[in-house]
This record gives C-alpha cells, sequence and structure tokens, in this order.
C-alpha cells in the first residue's frame, strides 16, 4: 500500500433508503392484458390507418368476388356492339368496350377470377412451401440437400417464363385452376426458403431440447412447437405474393396464354383494351386500376403485419 | 467535493466529475429515465467500479460519458465533467476527437466487437489512424505491432495478417483492450470485460489490464455486475439500483460493512464472495443477514443469504443416512462421446472427443456439481445422461440399469424419472403456448391423470415454485428472466422425476435472483428427495449448493471429490486454478 501513490480517502456515501425503497426481489409483474407475439401484432396492427386501409380493399373485393350482383345489375355479357368504345352514361359508369359490354360491370364479375386464382395459388405454394421447408430445415441431412436441391431447380427458373411453357402446352385445359397450378408449382420455393431459414434458427432452442427429453416425437415437436414459432414470416411472404399471383394471372391473359376471352378477368380486358388504348383509354384504364388497388392492398397488409411481428425491423427503418 | 487533497497536501483535479447526471429513454409512451441523478469523483489513475444489476443503469451511465447511447437514448440533465472540459456540450465531432483518444473503451462481448472480415492488423491500424497516434504506413505497423504486443500477443507481426475468428475469446479481448489502450487514454471505460469469458481466462485479462493501466497511469472505470470482481479490481465502489447510487466509497469498507439494504442484499447473494465466506470460517452469521428466507413474492423485503441457504441445506442432507451410505442414483462408467467434425481444408474429416472416458456417481437425494470451462465437455456429459445424445461407448446406469441402450417405452418411461432444466431462460420456453400448457405439457405427453387433475397439479406445481395462480394463462414473455427459470424448474418437476439435470441453470441470471433459484433448488431438494445433476462454470455456485464436485478439463474429469476437500486441499493444478479465479480472492472479509 504504501509504493502506491497516495490517494485520496473519500468518504463512504450512503444514500438514504427513500429515495429508492427495495422491491421484491424478481416480483411477478403481469400487466392487466395477456401478451405473446400474435396478441401483441394484433395490437399493433389495429393502431396502423394502413392496416384498415388494406384490409378494408381487401374485404371489398372479397364480397365483390362473392356477390358481384350485388354491385352491378348490369350483365356483362350482354354485349351491343353499337355501344362499342362507347363513353360513360347514367346506367354504365365508366362506359363501354370494344365489343360494346359494360366495362364496370366487366370488373365486378372479373374480380372473382382474379381473387380465385390468387387465392389457389397461395393455398398450392403454401402448402408445398411449408412440407418442403418445414421437412428440409427440421430433420436437415440428405433430405434437407434433396428438397433444397428441388426447390433451388423450380427457384432458378422464372415463373412467368415456366408459366407462358406450361400454358402453351396446356391451351386444351386453360380454366383457373390450371393458371393457377401453372404459377403455383413455380412460385412456392421462395416460401420454402423463408420457412427453413426461421425453423433452423428455432429448432436450436431449448425449448425444443426440454420437449425432446420429455419423450416428444420428433414430429410432434416439430408440429407443435417449431412450425408455430416458424410460421410468422411465411404469412407475410404469402400476403404479398397474393397479390403477385393476381398480377401473374393478368400478366398470362395479356399475352394472350392464360384464361381464353370466354372467361372475364382483369387480365383479359386488359389484353383486349391494348389496340383501343387512345380511341377508349377508360376500357384500359379502368381494369388497369382495380388490379392495381388489389394488389396493393395485399402487399401493403403483407407489410403492415411484417412490422407488426417483427418491431426490431420498423424501428431500425 | 471537487478538490480533494492528498496527502502531500497538492490539491489534485479529479480527472471524472459527474454531476446529477440523468439519462432517458424516448419511447412511444414518452420519455422513461434510465439513470436519475448519478454523482460521480475519479481522481486521475484510479479505479473505480459501477455495480449492479441488470437495469440499474450501470451501462447507460458509462454509455452517457462518451456519448455512445442507444438510439432513443439521450442526456436529459446533469453534467459530465472530464478533464476540465463539459462532455455535455460537446458535438458530435467534438465528441468523436475525446473518444479513443481521452477516453478509451473495451466494450463487453469480444466476440461481436471486431469485424469478422478485417485482418486484426487492419482494425488496429483503423483505430491508430483515426485517433492521429502515428500517420506513415510504416509508423502505424509499428505501432500496430507494439500494440498488440503490449495486449500480450506473441509474434505479433504475424498475428497482425490474421482474422478474427482465429483468435480465442481472451485473444479477442486482449485485443480490443490493446485497442482501448492505444492511444494512451486518460481514462478506459470497460463495459463487463470479462463476462462472456471464461473464469481462468477472465483472471488472467483483468491481471493483464491492470498492469496495463498502471503503467500508463490510466484511471479506469467498470462495469461488472459482480461484486466480488469490482471489490477485488477496484479501489473505489459505487453500487447502482434502478438508475440511482445507492451506497458509494472505498471497496473493502462498502464489502465489510455494507449499510444500505440494497447492498446488504448483494453482498448476502453473491456466490464468489459466499464461497470466500465458507472458506475462511466467518461463515457465522453475518450482522446483517435479513435471514427471513421467504421468497414468496408477497414479501416486500425479502433477501436471501447464500450461506444461510447452504447451511440449512447441508443440515437437511445430513438428516438422512449419511452421503456413503446412500445408494447410488446415476452412475457413469467410462463414458466417452467423440464427433466427427469436417476437417478445414482438404476435406479431411478430424475427430473432437467430447468426452473421455468420464466416470462418476451420483448418490441419491444429493447434490453432484459438473464444473468446467467451455468446451470442457460437460453438457455433452449431461445430454447423454438425459439421452438427448448418443454415448459412442461407455454405460449410463440410473438406479442399476443401464440406460445407453433404452429405446421406445422403456426410454420414454425414463424420461418420466429424469428431467433437465436448460440455463437460457429467454430460450427454455415456448413463447407461444401459455404457461399452463407449457407446466402441463409433461403430464400430456405422458398421458397423466385427466384435464381436470391435469390442471390442479399444474396450479400446485406453480405453488412450489412459488409463482402466483393466475400465471397459468398467461405467456412468457410477460415474464423475467428469473420467473422463466421457475417455470422450466415447474415443469422439470410435473413428473415427480428422481432425478433432475440442471445444465447451467442459473448462470443467466443477476445475483440476487439467483440466490433465490438456488435456494428454490435446495429446497426443493428436500421436500421432494430429488438428486441433482448441477452443470456449471462457476465453482463460487458449486460451494453453496453441492455435496460433490467433478471438475472437468478437455472432455475427462481431473479431480472428483466432496465440495469441501476440493475447496480446502485441491489436488490438481487445473481445480487450483479455477479456485483462484473465483473473483474476489484478495479480499479478507471481516464480517
Amino acid at each position: 500500500m504504501s509504493n502506491n501513490p497516495p490517494t485520496p480517502t473519500p468518504k463512504h456515501f450512503v444514500a438514504p433508503l427513500e429515495e429508492t425503497p427495495l422491491v421484491a426481489i424478481d416480483a411477478v409483474n403481469v400487466g392487466e392484458r395477456k401478451s405473446n407475439l400474435w396478441i401483441d401484432a394484433w395490437r399493433d396492427m389495429r393502431r396502423r390507418p394502413m392496416f384498415w386501409i388494406s384490409a378494408a380493399i381487401i374485404l371489398l373485393v372479397v364480397v365483390v368476388a362473392l356477390f358481384p350482383n350485388l354491385f352491378s345489375q348490369i350483365d356483362p355479357r350482354e354485349c351491343v356492339l353499337s355501344n362499342s368504345n362507347g363513353a360513360p352514361t347514367g346506367a354504365h359508369l365508366l362506359g363501354f368496350n370494344k365489343q360494346g359490354c359494360d366495362v364496370f360491370s366487366r370488373i365486378i364479375h372479373g374480380t372473382s377470377t382474379s381473387l380465385s386464382v390468387g387465392i389457389i395459388v397461395v393455398i398450392l405454394t403454401t402448402v408445398l412451401g411449408i412440407l418442403f421447408g418445414a421437412f428440409a430445415g427440421f430433420y436437415g441431412g440428405w433430405l434437407d440437400s434433396i428438397l433444397s436441391r428441388a426447390g433451388d431447380i423450380f427457384f432458378s427458373i422464372p415463373y412467368i417464363l415456366a408459366a407462358v411453357v406450361i400454358m402453351s402446352v396446356f391451351s386444351a385445359y386453360r380454366n383457373v385452376f390450371v393458371i393457377a397450378l401453372a404459377i403455383g408449382i413455380f412460385a412456392w420455393p421462395s416460401t420454402a426458403r423463408v420457412l427453413r431459414a426461421e425453423i433452423l434458427r428455432v429448432k436450436n432452442a431449448d425449448f425444443v431440447m426440454a420437449s425432446r427429453a420429455l419423450g416428444v416425437s420428433n414430429f410432434k415437436i416439430l408440429l407443435r412447437h417449431v412450425l408455430p414459432n416458424s410460421i410468422a414470416p411465411v404469412i407475410v411472404v404469402t400476403t404479398i405474393s397474393l397479390g403477385a399471383a393476381i398480377v401473374a394471372e393478368a400478366t398470362l391473359s395479356f399475352l394472350g396464354v392464360g384464361l381464353p376471352n370466354t372467361t372475364m378477368s382483369w387480365g383479359n380486358d386488359i389484353s383486349a383494351a391494348q389496340t383501343d388504348l387512345r380511341t377508349a383509354p377508360q376500357t384500359l384504364i379502368y381494369p388497369s386500376i382495380a388490379l392495381s388497388v388489389t394488389v396493393l392492398a395485399f402487399i401493403m397488409m403483407g407489410e403492415v403485419v411484417r412490422d407488426a411481428l417483427d418491431p426490431k425491423a420498423r424501428a431500425q427503418r | 467535493m471537487t478538490d480533494v487533497t492528498n496527502q502531500n497536501g497538492a490539491a489534485q483535479k479529479p480527472l471524472l466529475e459527474i454531476k446529477d447526471l440523468q439519462v432517458g429513454f424516448k419511447t412511444t409512451e414518452g420519455v422513461v429515465p434510465a439513470v436519475r441523478g448519478v454523482d460521480l469523483t475519479l481522481m486521475p489513475g484510479q479505479t473505480l467500479a459501477i455495480v449492479g444489476e441488470s437495469g440499474s443503469g450501470k451501462s447507460t451511465t458509462a454509455h452517457a460519458i462518451i456519448n455512445l447511447l442507444p438510439g432513443p437514448g439521450r442526456i436529459t440533465g446533469g453534467s459530465i465533467m472530464f478533464d476540465g472540459q463539459e462532455l455535455t456540450s460537446f458535438s458530435q465531432k467534438k465528441m468523436e476527437e475525446v473518444r479513443g483518444r481521452q477516453i478509451g473503451f473495451v466494450p463487453q462481448d469480444p466476440m461481436s466487437n471486431l469485424n469478422p472480415v478485417w485482418s486484426i492488423g487492419f482494425q488496429v491500424e483503423e483505430t491508430i489512424r483515426a485517433n492521429g497516434i502515428a500517420t506513415g504506413r510504416k509508423a502505424v505497423r509499428e505501432h500496430a505491432i507494439q500494440v498488440l504486443k503490449e495486449a500480450g500477443l506473441a509474434d505479433a507481426d504475424k498475428r497482425l495478417k490474421q482474422f478474427p475468428h482465429q483468435f480465442s475469446g481472451g485473444m479477442r479481448q486482449r485485443v480490443l483492450i490493446g485497442i482501448g489502450l492505444s492511444s494512451r487514454p486518460k481514462l478506459l471505460i470497460a463495459d463487463e470485460p470479462t463476462s462472456a469469458l471464461d473464469v481462468t481466462v477472465q483472471r488472467k485479462i483483468l491481471d493483464h489490464l491492470e498492469t496495463l493501466t498502471r503503467d500508463i497511469g490510466t484511471a479506469v472505470l467498470f462495469i461488472t455486475h459482480d461484486l466480488g470482481l469490482a471489490a477485488e479490481r477496484a479501489e473505489q465502489l459505487v453500487v447502482m439500483y434502478k438508475g440511482r447510487i445507492v451506497e458509494a466509497g472505498p471497496s473493502k469498507e462498502i464489502l465489510q460493512n455494507p449499510v444500505h439494504p440494497y447492498t446488504q442484499r448483494l453482498v448476502a447473494a453473491a456466490p464468489s464472495l459466499a464461497s470466500r465466506r465458507i472458506q475462511s470460517g466467518t461463515a457465522a452469521t453475518p450482522t446483517h443477514a435479513l435471514s427471513d428466507l421467504d421468497y414468496a413474492p408477497t414479501t416486500v423485503t425479502e433477501s436471501v443469504d447464500l450461506i444461510a441457504a447452504a447451511e440449512e441445506r447441508l443440515e437437511q442432507t445430513s438428516q438422512g443416512p449419511s452421503l456413503e451410505k446412500r445408494p447410488d442414483a446415476i452412475v457413469v462408467k467410462d463414458l466417452t462421446k467423440v464427433y466427427n467434425i469436417r476437417g478445414q481444408g482438404k476435406g479431411k474429416a478430424s475427430e473432437l472427443v467430447a468426452s473421455d472416458n468420464v466416470s462418476f456417481s451420483v448418490a441419491k437425494g444429493t447434490t453432484t456439481a459438473l464444473v468446467g470451462e467451455s468446451g470442457s465437455g460437460k453438457s455433452t456429459v449431461a445430454k447423454m445422461i438425459l439421452r438427448l445424445e448418443d454415448p459412442t461407448s461407455g454405460s449410463i446406469m440410473i438406479d442399476g440399469v443401464d440406460v445407453a441402450p433404452l429405446k421406445g417405452r422403456p426410454l420414454l418411461d425414463l424420461r418420466r424419472r429424469m428431467q433437465p432444466v436448460f440455463q437460457d431462460p429467454y430460450g427454455s420456453l415456448d413463447p407461444l403456448r401459455n404457461i399452463g400448457n407449457t407446466i402441463g405439457e409433461p403430464l400430456q405427453v405422458h398421458k397423466v391423470g385427466d384435464r381436470t387433475s391435469r390442471r390442479e397439479r399444474v396450479l400446485e406445481l406453480l405453488d412450489q415454485v412459488a409463482l402466483p395462480e393466475n400465471l397459468i394463462t398467461r405467456y412468457p414473455n410477460e415474464l423475467s428472466g428469473g420467473q422463466r427459470q421457475r417455470v422450466a424448474i415447474a415443469r422439470a418437476l410435473a413428473l415427480k422425476p428422481d432425478i433432475v439435470v440442471l445444465d447451467e441453470a442459473v448462470s443467466a441470471l443477476d445475483v440476487l435472483v439467483q440466490a433465490q433459484i438456488l435456494k428454490l433448488l435446495a429446497d426443493l431438494q428436500a421436500e421432494l428427495e430429488l438428486t441433482y445433476l448441477f452443470i456449471t462454470h462457476d465453482l463460487a455456485v458449486v460451494r453453496v449448493i453441492a455435496d460433490n464436485v467433478c471438475v472437468m478439463q478437455r472432455g475427462r474429469i481431473v479431480e472428483a471429490a466432496s465440495t469441501d476437500q476440493v475447496f480446502d486441499s485441491p489436488q490438481e493444478q487445473y481445480t487450483k486454478e479455477l479456485l483462484n479465479a473465483i473473483p474476489g480472492a484478495g479480499i479478507t472479509l471481516g464480517v
């Protein structure tokens, strides 16, 4: 001690107890309301106008698709050629297309086609994506190699290109299911990848180990613990890809390899209107707006869900 | 308080003087105060430690000094005088000049604080250039080599070209200390510099840091949660609680005579100090023991005295048959686990022997601790006993039956009798299942009872681990780390097992919570006649919980004996090193 440079001796300071009263060690302090990932996400989402706007649009689109007659009493197939590319009138709000059909009515009645394609594609990609992603990520090893490489093969082919080829080959069977199948069969690998990455993260958690020590079988662990904790990003991807699938259907129809022109769809209407863009812009613009607004609603919804599920990503932006 | 007169009578100006510092974090619900009026004085060349639990504001205070508060953090009041300059008024740019040049910083986690894509040399040189210590390629390089040499790295010139992944955690921290001290700062802030490292490495690093700073004459501000470590390494101690200083003064005096009830709690609960006190035989009723050992959440002024808990535990075990006469619950013989790992380059596969002919036994109703540093194979042994990993060779006898080859139904029956509790409180519970379902899962899996009887059992278990019944429908993210660990313990106990394997079960918790859980474990053992296998890196904790100790090093058991024998007369050099590395070795506790 004596060798050290002389240091001043400060006094011993003790704060009065009232200043920071002691609280119980590790006291249980739970709020009024329950909270977990989904409950918190819901609380977060319902405070955002973006959520309500996109939810309202999506709801409207669904209702229109299910009950088109509520919105337009005019038969979209009752076309009078003398009305060809006619301007809007009182009963025909958005005018007529080249065949003399009511544009508004066609948009309303085409909704179910677009939405059905979107929904079927999403069901297909989610089912395939979860099967491939979950098994590849959870079991690993050779199964992972096989499943992931299979996914890579599908992933390496642009799904629009693949769908064009499939639709050309099956030109005799063009309907909503076939076109959804053509899109979905090449769109699932992105879902599988997202899920696989998430499962790799979750499967090493201690709670998985604890279940294993209880004797829960691997498959049950996957179903009960791993999958529910990995599914959040899949929901985000799925919501956004629903919009993308609707666009894909429109693209294929526009290219002439989609649905037959006897089927009413936004893509067919846009395709038919391209020749009359200058003379009758309404035939192109209105179906396009319907398409954009619907797709935008799904993408916005996906973004809102993403933000709600991952508050950290939001803070960093 | 400004000018303190030293022994020569000359006035000495404080190097760092913090007055009424207030720091708040902006949230959507307004500003949440994290530091509420901190006063602190540090003389040149002095060492001061801020001690507190997580959330006490100790790190925030340190970060406020060098203006490195995370995102929403702001200094909302007070002054920070450093070397005659008011730091709170400094612009970002001016602060950058102070940071690094006049105040060095050693961060907490050496693993994430070096950029993995740049060589060590590049990162050291970057600091040297940024702080203007040297200019010109050659001079910078020479200086970098000197920094690494000072950091205690042999062949520093070769090491410059290496990348962080080629360095161990201890070596990385040496590099970071070297970087922190490279510009000969007047003050070094070390934020939990060794909490991510093994104890023996921790000791070496701290010794090294002490020598270096003494030579340069740098003042050190330590941030730590370990009271023993703080008292050993710093002359001055500041205890923080809820954003305020509750007690400050000379380390030894505070340790020997803690006045504030919170400090008393800390002193009573710190395992390093408790183990020292048991060691020196001064365990006899500490004067300040608020030893009502009730940890029920209703009591407000509770406290857990580890020594009292340890004594009580000993008393309870001694009531039964003596240790030697108890039948063995677990007998492990020649347990070996070899992993094939992918070799580096040329596709060579190599073998890693994680567990090398490990043999030991655990008597019924007792606790055996498996102690070792990271990579010693202790967790591998635990996983093999739990049958989560298959042994390469050797046998595991549970009550006389070799369980290593068990499959199917018999294995499921074995699992009922043996349950684990893992380390990470944030990973050990499924975040999407409520507490009731989590605790009830074992009953469901093993089809015990019906819905109502399971619910009753869950309530009973919640009561046993001192958690309120209303948690049954709540989710893990509403609970603290300690509470989650209790839920994990409740889940482990659901099937009324005989054996519980605790794999670093208290390592991630704050000392007070840790003491509480240790006490709970001891009580449960007495009540339910449990046999514990306690895996830990912390010898200090072992002293208060275990009857027998097995020390592991590189896959082998190097020493196995009763806890008293290991602590009183360690045979192996490695055990002695571990014992010496328990912080607080140099402190005489006049309690």
